[in-house]
Protein backbone atom coordinates (compact mmCIF):
# COMPACT_ATOMS: atom_id res chain seq x y z
CA UNK A 1 0.00 0.00 0.00
CA UNK A 2 2.57 2.05 1.10
CA UNK A 3 5.13 3.67 3.96
CA UNK A 4 2.93 4.16 6.89
CA UNK A 5 5.33 5.18 9.42
CA UNK A 6 8.92 6.48 9.68
CA UNK A 7 11.41 6.91 12.87
CA UNK A 8 14.82 6.84 14.17
CA UNK A 9 16.07 5.67 17.38
CA UNK A 10 19.58 4.81 19.46
CA UNK A 11 20.81 1.25 19.30
CA UNK A 12 23.78 1.34 21.63
CA UNK A 13 24.15 -2.32 23.53
CA UNK A 14 24.77 -0.45 26.62
CA UNK A 15 21.20 0.93 26.79
CA UNK A 16 20.10 -2.87 27.63
CA UNK A 17 23.77 -4.64 28.72
CA UNK A 18 24.54 -1.67 31.03
CA UNK A 19 20.47 -0.71 32.19
CA UNK A 20 21.98 -1.24 35.76
CA UNK A 21 24.79 1.59 35.80
CA UNK A 22 22.85 3.85 34.80
CA UNK A 23 21.10 7.36 36.52
CA UNK A 24 17.53 5.67 36.87
CA UNK A 25 16.11 9.74 36.18
CA UNK A 26 17.91 9.56 33.17
CA UNK A 27 17.19 6.09 31.65
CA UNK A 28 13.41 5.87 32.82
CA UNK A 29 12.09 8.86 30.98
CA UNK A 30 13.97 7.64 27.45
CA UNK A 31 12.80 3.84 28.02
CA UNK A 32 9.36 5.29 27.93
CA UNK A 33 10.29 7.26 24.67
CA UNK A 34 11.55 4.10 23.54
CA UNK A 35 8.33 2.41 24.33
CA UNK A 36 5.65 5.53 23.62
CA UNK A 37 6.97 4.92 20.13
CA UNK A 38 6.42 1.30 20.17
CA UNK A 39 2.52 2.43 20.54
CA UNK A 40 2.98 5.33 17.57
CA UNK A 41 4.13 1.97 15.32
CA UNK A 42 1.63 -0.35 16.49
CA UNK A 43 -1.08 2.33 16.18
CA UNK A 44 -0.78 2.73 12.52
CA UNK A 45 -0.91 -1.23 11.96
CA UNK A 46 2.18 -2.09 9.60
CA UNK A 47 1.99 -5.51 8.39
CA UNK A 48 6.19 -4.83 8.19
CA UNK A 49 8.85 -3.13 9.96
CA UNK A 50 11.73 -2.40 7.53
CA UNK A 51 14.49 -1.52 10.39
CA UNK A 52 17.36 0.20 8.24
CA UNK A 53 20.42 -0.69 10.78
CA UNK A 54 24.13 -0.51 10.85
CA UNK A 55 25.40 -3.98 12.25
CA UNK A 56 28.52 -4.73 13.56
CA UNK A 57 30.20 -7.98 12.09
CA UNK A 58 27.53 -10.21 12.91
CA UNK A 59 26.88 -11.07 9.57
CA UNK A 60 29.17 -9.11 7.29
CA UNK A 61 32.80 -8.94 7.30
CA UNK A 62 35.65 -7.58 5.69
CA UNK A 63 36.08 -10.68 3.31
CA UNK A 64 33.19 -9.80 1.58
CA UNK A 65 31.49 -6.55 2.98
CA UNK A 66 28.50 -4.99 0.93
CA UNK A 67 28.12 -1.15 1.19
CA UNK A 68 24.05 -2.53 1.61
CA UNK A 69 22.51 -5.90 2.40
CA UNK A 70 18.56 -6.77 3.16
CA UNK A 71 17.13 -9.55 4.60
CA UNK A 72 14.93 -11.97 2.78
CA UNK A 73 14.15 -14.86 4.90
CA UNK A 74 11.02 -15.72 6.83
CA UNK A 75 12.52 -15.67 9.88
CA UNK A 76 15.54 -14.45 11.92
CA UNK A 77 17.34 -15.26 14.72
CA UNK A 78 18.65 -12.90 17.61
CA UNK A 79 20.99 -11.46 19.06
CA UNK A 80 24.27 -13.06 18.16
CA UNK A 81 25.81 -11.45 20.99
CA UNK A 82 26.06 -13.05 24.60
CA UNK A 83 22.31 -12.80 25.88
CA UNK A 84 23.45 -12.06 29.33
CA UNK A 85 26.03 -9.13 27.97
CA UNK A 86 23.19 -7.85 25.76
CA UNK A 87 20.56 -7.63 28.53
CA UNK A 88 18.12 -9.26 25.62
CA UNK A 89 16.84 -13.36 25.58
CA UNK A 90 17.58 -14.80 22.46
CA UNK A 91 14.61 -15.31 20.26
CA UNK A 92 13.01 -16.13 16.67
CA UNK A 93 11.77 -12.88 14.52
CA UNK A 94 9.45 -13.51 11.74
CA UNK A 95 10.32 -12.11 8.11
CA UNK A 96 9.31 -12.27 5.06
CA UNK A 97 10.35 -14.31 1.85
CA UNK A 98 8.26 -13.09 -0.17
CA UNK A 99 7.83 -9.37 0.93
CA UNK A 100 11.45 -8.58 1.13
CA UNK A 101 11.65 -10.09 -2.35
CA UNK A 102 9.44 -7.71 -4.08
CA UNK A 103 11.01 -4.94 -2.27
CA UNK A 104 14.61 -5.90 -3.25
CA UNK A 105 13.42 -6.36 -6.94
CA UNK A 106 12.26 -2.91 -6.90
CA UNK A 107 15.30 -1.14 -4.82
CA UNK A 108 17.00 -2.66 -7.52
CA UNK A 109 16.49 -1.12 -10.03
CA UNK A 110 18.25 1.80 -8.74
CA UNK A 111 20.49 0.73 -5.94
CA UNK A 112 22.66 -2.14 -5.69
CA UNK A 113 22.30 -4.16 -2.60
CA UNK A 114 23.00 -7.47 -1.41
CA UNK A 115 20.53 -10.05 -0.35
CA UNK A 116 20.80 -12.51 2.65
CA UNK A 117 18.70 -15.73 2.85
CA UNK A 118 20.22 -16.05 6.78
CA UNK A 119 20.47 -12.99 9.18
CA UNK A 120 21.72 -13.14 12.69
CA UNK A 121 20.27 -9.95 14.23
CA UNK A 122 22.88 -8.09 16.79
CA UNK A 123 22.16 -4.98 18.83
CA UNK A 124 21.87 -2.59 16.21
CA UNK A 125 18.04 -4.17 15.43
CA UNK A 126 17.26 -6.10 18.84
CA UNK A 127 17.57 -2.97 21.02
CA UNK A 128 14.92 -1.30 18.96
CA UNK A 129 12.60 -4.21 18.85
CA UNK A 130 12.98 -4.86 22.53
CA UNK A 131 11.36 -1.88 23.15
CA UNK A 132 9.14 -1.57 19.80
CA UNK A 133 8.08 -4.50 19.62
CA UNK A 134 8.75 -6.57 22.80
CA UNK A 135 6.62 -9.59 21.99
CA UNK A 136 8.55 -10.09 18.24
CA UNK A 137 5.21 -10.46 16.42
CA UNK A 138 5.87 -8.13 13.77
CA UNK A 139 7.57 -8.83 10.25
CA UNK A 140 10.60 -7.60 10.27
CA UNK A 141 12.86 -6.54 6.92
CA UNK A 142 16.48 -6.13 8.44
CA UNK A 143 18.49 -3.45 5.89
CA UNK A 144 22.12 -2.68 6.52
CA UNK A 145 24.16 -0.02 5.47
CA UNK A 146 28.01 -0.57 6.00
CA UNK A 147 29.14 1.59 8.87
CA UNK A 148 32.24 0.33 9.75
CA UNK A 149 34.49 -1.16 7.79
CA UNK A 150 35.80 1.62 5.62
CA UNK A 151 35.64 2.46 2.67
CA UNK A 152 32.05 3.10 3.42
CA UNK A 153 28.98 4.06 1.08
CA UNK A 154 29.06 7.74 0.43
CA UNK A 155 26.08 9.76 2.26
CA UNK A 156 24.37 10.05 -1.31
CA UNK A 157 24.26 6.98 -1.58
CA UNK A 158 22.44 6.29 1.66
CA UNK A 159 20.07 9.03 0.82
CA UNK A 160 19.67 6.75 -3.22
CA UNK A 161 18.93 3.75 -0.60
CA UNK A 162 16.26 5.83 1.07
CA UNK A 163 14.63 7.09 -1.87
CA UNK A 164 14.15 3.54 -3.72
CA UNK A 165 12.78 1.75 -0.32
CA UNK A 166 10.45 4.55 -0.75
CA UNK A 167 9.41 3.47 -4.03
CA UNK A 168 9.22 0.07 -3.02
CA UNK A 169 7.39 0.62 -0.36
CA UNK A 170 4.52 2.36 -2.12
CA UNK A 171 4.47 -0.36 -5.03
CA UNK A 172 3.47 -3.02 -2.45
CA UNK A 173 0.09 -3.98 -0.61
CA UNK A 174 1.10 -4.18 2.72
CA UNK A 175 1.78 -1.30 4.94
CA UNK A 176 5.40 -0.44 5.79
CA UNK A 177 6.88 1.15 8.03
CA UNK A 178 10.93 2.03 8.44
CA UNK A 179 13.09 3.37 11.03
CA UNK A 180 16.82 3.66 11.25
CA UNK A 181 18.94 2.60 13.87
CA UNK A 182 22.38 4.31 15.38
CA UNK A 183 24.29 7.25 15.77
CA UNK A 184 24.32 10.20 16.54
CA UNK A 185 27.79 10.80 17.90
CA UNK A 186 29.77 8.49 19.45
CA UNK A 187 33.07 6.37 20.20
CA UNK A 188 31.85 3.45 20.91
CA UNK A 189 33.73 0.26 22.36
CA UNK A 190 36.86 2.31 22.43
CA UNK A 191 38.15 4.06 26.07
CA UNK A 192 36.09 7.12 24.89
CA UNK A 193 33.16 5.23 25.51
CA UNK A 194 30.80 8.05 27.08
CA UNK A 195 32.19 11.55 24.53
CA UNK A 196 28.73 12.30 23.21
CA UNK A 197 29.18 15.82 21.59
CA UNK A 198 25.65 17.11 22.08
CA UNK A 199 25.74 20.62 20.14
CA UNK A 200 26.36 18.04 16.91
CA UNK A 201 24.21 15.79 17.80
CA UNK A 202 21.61 18.57 18.21
CA UNK A 203 22.51 20.51 15.11
CA UNK A 204 22.47 16.96 12.97
CA UNK A 205 18.77 15.82 14.69
CA UNK A 206 17.35 19.91 13.30
CA UNK A 207 19.02 19.03 9.88
CA UNK A 208 16.99 16.16 10.09
CA UNK A 209 14.03 17.34 11.25
CA UNK A 210 13.87 20.06 8.54
CA UNK A 211 14.42 17.13 6.21
CA UNK A 212 17.50 19.67 4.85
CA UNK A 213 18.67 17.09 1.80
CA UNK A 214 21.76 19.13 1.02
CA UNK A 215 22.84 19.99 4.79
CA UNK A 216 22.50 16.45 5.59
CA UNK A 217 24.16 14.98 3.00
CA UNK A 218 27.25 17.89 3.35
CA UNK A 219 29.45 15.69 6.26
CA UNK A 220 32.43 14.02 5.19
CA UNK A 221 33.63 11.08 6.62
CA UNK A 222 36.73 12.99 8.06
CA UNK A 223 34.43 15.81 9.48
CA UNK A 224 31.97 13.56 11.22
CA UNK A 225 35.24 10.82 12.59
CA UNK A 226 36.77 13.98 14.38
CA UNK A 227 33.73 15.70 15.45
CA UNK A 228 31.09 12.77 16.01
CA UNK A 229 33.64 9.36 16.30
CA UNK A 230 33.26 6.20 14.75
CA UNK A 231 29.91 6.16 15.68
CA UNK A 232 29.10 9.14 14.02
CA UNK A 233 29.13 6.94 10.48
CA UNK A 234 26.09 5.89 11.33
CA UNK A 235 24.30 8.86 10.59
CA UNK A 236 23.53 6.95 7.14
CA UNK A 237 20.78 5.25 8.62
CA UNK A 238 19.28 8.55 9.39
CA UNK A 239 19.47 9.94 6.46
CA UNK A 240 17.83 6.77 4.66
CA UNK A 241 15.02 7.24 6.33
CA UNK A 242 14.89 10.95 5.92
CA UNK A 243 14.73 10.51 2.10
CA UNK A 244 12.34 7.58 2.33
CA UNK A 245 10.20 9.59 4.65
CA UNK A 246 10.63 13.09 2.96
CA UNK A 247 8.59 14.78 5.37
CA UNK A 248 9.41 16.97 8.53
CA UNK A 249 10.80 15.01 11.54
CA UNK A 250 9.98 15.42 15.14
CA UNK A 251 12.36 14.77 18.06
CA UNK A 252 10.85 13.21 20.77
CA UNK A 253 13.65 12.89 23.46
CA UNK A 254 17.41 13.60 23.16
CA UNK A 255 19.34 13.09 26.56
CA UNK A 256 23.22 11.99 26.83
CA UNK A 257 23.40 9.56 29.19
CA UNK A 258 26.91 8.51 29.06
CA UNK A 259 27.17 5.07 30.79
CA UNK A 260 25.25 4.21 27.31
CA UNK A 261 28.16 5.85 25.52
CA UNK A 262 25.30 7.76 23.31
CA UNK A 263 22.92 10.57 23.03
CA UNK A 264 19.75 8.63 23.23
CA UNK A 265 17.43 9.88 20.55
CA UNK A 266 13.74 8.81 20.09
CA UNK A 267 12.62 10.76 16.76
CA UNK A 268 9.63 10.52 13.96
CA UNK A 269 9.24 11.97 10.77
CA UNK A 270 5.45 12.94 9.08
CA UNK A 271 5.53 10.53 5.85
CA UNK A 272 5.01 13.34 3.06
CA UNK A 273 3.62 12.53 -0.46
CA UNK B 1 51.03 -5.46 10.42
CA UNK B 2 48.34 -7.53 9.61
CA UNK B 3 45.34 -5.96 10.91
CA UNK B 4 42.44 -7.84 8.57
CA UNK B 5 44.28 -11.25 9.72
CA UNK B 6 43.90 -10.19 13.75
CA UNK B 7 40.43 -8.62 13.17
CA UNK B 8 39.35 -11.97 11.25
CA UNK B 9 40.55 -14.01 14.23
CA UNK B 10 38.22 -12.01 16.45
CA UNK B 11 35.83 -12.61 14.07
CA UNK B 12 35.99 -16.22 14.27
CA UNK B 13 36.37 -16.50 17.81
CA UNK B 14 33.05 -14.13 18.56
CA UNK B 15 31.15 -16.23 17.10
CA UNK B 16 32.28 -19.81 17.41
CA UNK B 17 32.42 -21.99 20.64
CA UNK B 18 34.80 -24.47 18.65
CA UNK B 19 37.58 -21.87 18.40
CA UNK B 20 36.79 -20.70 21.42
CA UNK B 21 37.91 -24.23 22.69
CA UNK B 22 40.90 -24.50 20.57
CA UNK B 23 42.05 -21.02 21.55
CA UNK B 24 42.05 -22.41 25.34
CA UNK B 25 43.28 -25.89 24.69
CA UNK B 26 45.65 -25.19 22.01
CA UNK B 27 46.21 -21.47 20.78
CA UNK B 28 49.60 -21.85 18.87
CA UNK B 29 47.43 -24.13 16.40
CA UNK B 30 44.84 -22.12 16.34
CA UNK B 31 46.82 -19.38 15.70
CA UNK B 32 48.58 -21.30 12.65
CA UNK B 33 45.44 -20.46 10.56
CA UNK B 34 45.74 -16.52 10.44
CA UNK B 35 49.40 -14.67 8.87
CA UNK B 36 49.73 -12.77 11.70
CA UNK B 37 52.86 -10.54 13.08
CA UNK B 38 54.96 -12.22 15.94
CA UNK B 39 53.72 -9.56 18.13
CA UNK B 40 49.67 -9.84 17.06
CA UNK B 41 50.54 -13.58 17.91
CA UNK B 42 51.63 -12.79 21.40
CA UNK B 43 48.69 -10.47 22.01
CA UNK B 44 46.41 -12.81 21.32
CA UNK B 45 48.12 -15.72 22.88
CA UNK B 46 48.46 -13.51 25.90
CA UNK B 47 44.81 -11.90 25.93
CA UNK B 48 46.00 -8.84 25.85
CA UNK B 49 43.45 -6.86 25.33
CA UNK B 50 45.28 -3.42 25.53
CA UNK B 51 47.82 -4.47 22.86
CA UNK B 52 45.31 -5.98 20.62
CA UNK B 53 43.69 -2.47 20.50
CA UNK B 54 46.91 -0.67 20.16
CA UNK B 55 47.61 -2.76 17.02
CA UNK B 56 44.25 -1.43 15.75
CA UNK B 57 41.24 -3.90 16.16
CA UNK B 58 38.10 -2.68 16.09
CA UNK B 59 36.05 -2.20 18.95
CA UNK B 60 33.18 -3.97 17.82
CA UNK B 61 34.89 -7.15 17.77
CA UNK B 62 37.72 -6.65 20.89
CA UNK B 63 34.32 -5.75 23.01
CA UNK B 64 33.51 -9.66 22.87
CA UNK B 65 36.96 -11.20 23.00
CA UNK B 66 37.61 -9.48 25.80
CA UNK B 67 33.99 -10.57 27.53
CA UNK B 68 34.65 -13.75 26.58
CA UNK B 69 38.21 -13.85 28.33
CA UNK B 70 36.02 -12.39 31.71
CA UNK B 71 36.42 -8.89 31.38
CA UNK B 72 33.62 -6.64 33.19
CA UNK B 73 32.96 -3.39 31.07
CA UNK B 74 34.85 -1.21 33.54
CA UNK B 75 38.01 -3.65 33.21
CA UNK B 76 37.65 -3.84 29.22
CA UNK B 77 37.79 0.30 29.25
CA UNK B 78 40.72 0.29 31.67
CA UNK B 79 42.72 -2.62 29.89
CA UNK B 80 42.78 -0.23 26.78
CA UNK B 81 43.52 3.08 28.23
CA UNK B 82 46.42 0.83 29.87
CA UNK B 83 47.67 -0.91 26.66
CA UNK B 84 47.99 3.25 25.13
CA UNK B 85 49.87 3.52 28.37
CA UNK B 86 52.19 0.90 27.95
CA UNK B 87 52.34 0.85 24.11
CA UNK B 88 51.72 4.13 22.60
CA UNK B 89 48.58 5.70 20.65
CA UNK B 90 46.43 3.14 18.32
CA UNK B 91 48.65 2.21 15.29
CA UNK B 92 45.91 1.56 12.67
CA UNK B 93 42.03 1.59 12.14
CA UNK B 94 39.01 3.94 13.12
CA UNK B 95 38.60 2.95 16.38
CA UNK B 96 41.90 5.90 18.41
CA UNK B 97 41.62 7.30 21.51
CA UNK B 98 40.59 10.42 21.94
CA UNK B 99 40.63 10.98 25.91
CA UNK B 100 43.31 10.58 28.49
CA UNK B 101 44.64 7.52 29.76
CA UNK B 102 43.57 8.63 33.57
CA UNK B 103 40.05 10.13 31.62
CA UNK B 104 37.08 7.89 33.13
CA UNK B 105 33.58 10.27 30.61
CA UNK B 106 31.50 8.12 31.89
CA UNK B 107 32.73 7.44 35.25
CA UNK B 108 33.86 3.78 34.84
Amino acid sequence: MSLVFAGICSHAPGITGRAAMADPTLREPFYAAYRRMGEQLSAVRPDALVVVAAEHFANFFMNNMPSFAIGMADHYSGPIEDPAWLGIARTTIPGSTKLSRQLIGEIMQTVDVAYAEEWQFDHGIMVPLHFLTPSYDLTIVPVNINCQGPPLVPLHRAWALGEALRRAADGVPERIAVIGTGGISHWPATPDSGRINEAWDRALLERWARNDKEALLSYSDLDTYRDAGQGGFEIRTFISVAAAARGCGHVQHYTPIPIFAVGCTIATMDIAA
Amino acid sequence: MSLYQLQKFLYDINRDPRVQERYRSDVAGLLERYELTQEERAAIAAGDVGLIYVLGANGQLLMHFAALLGLSWPDYLQAMRDGVRRHGPVRAGIYAMTTQVDEKVAGV
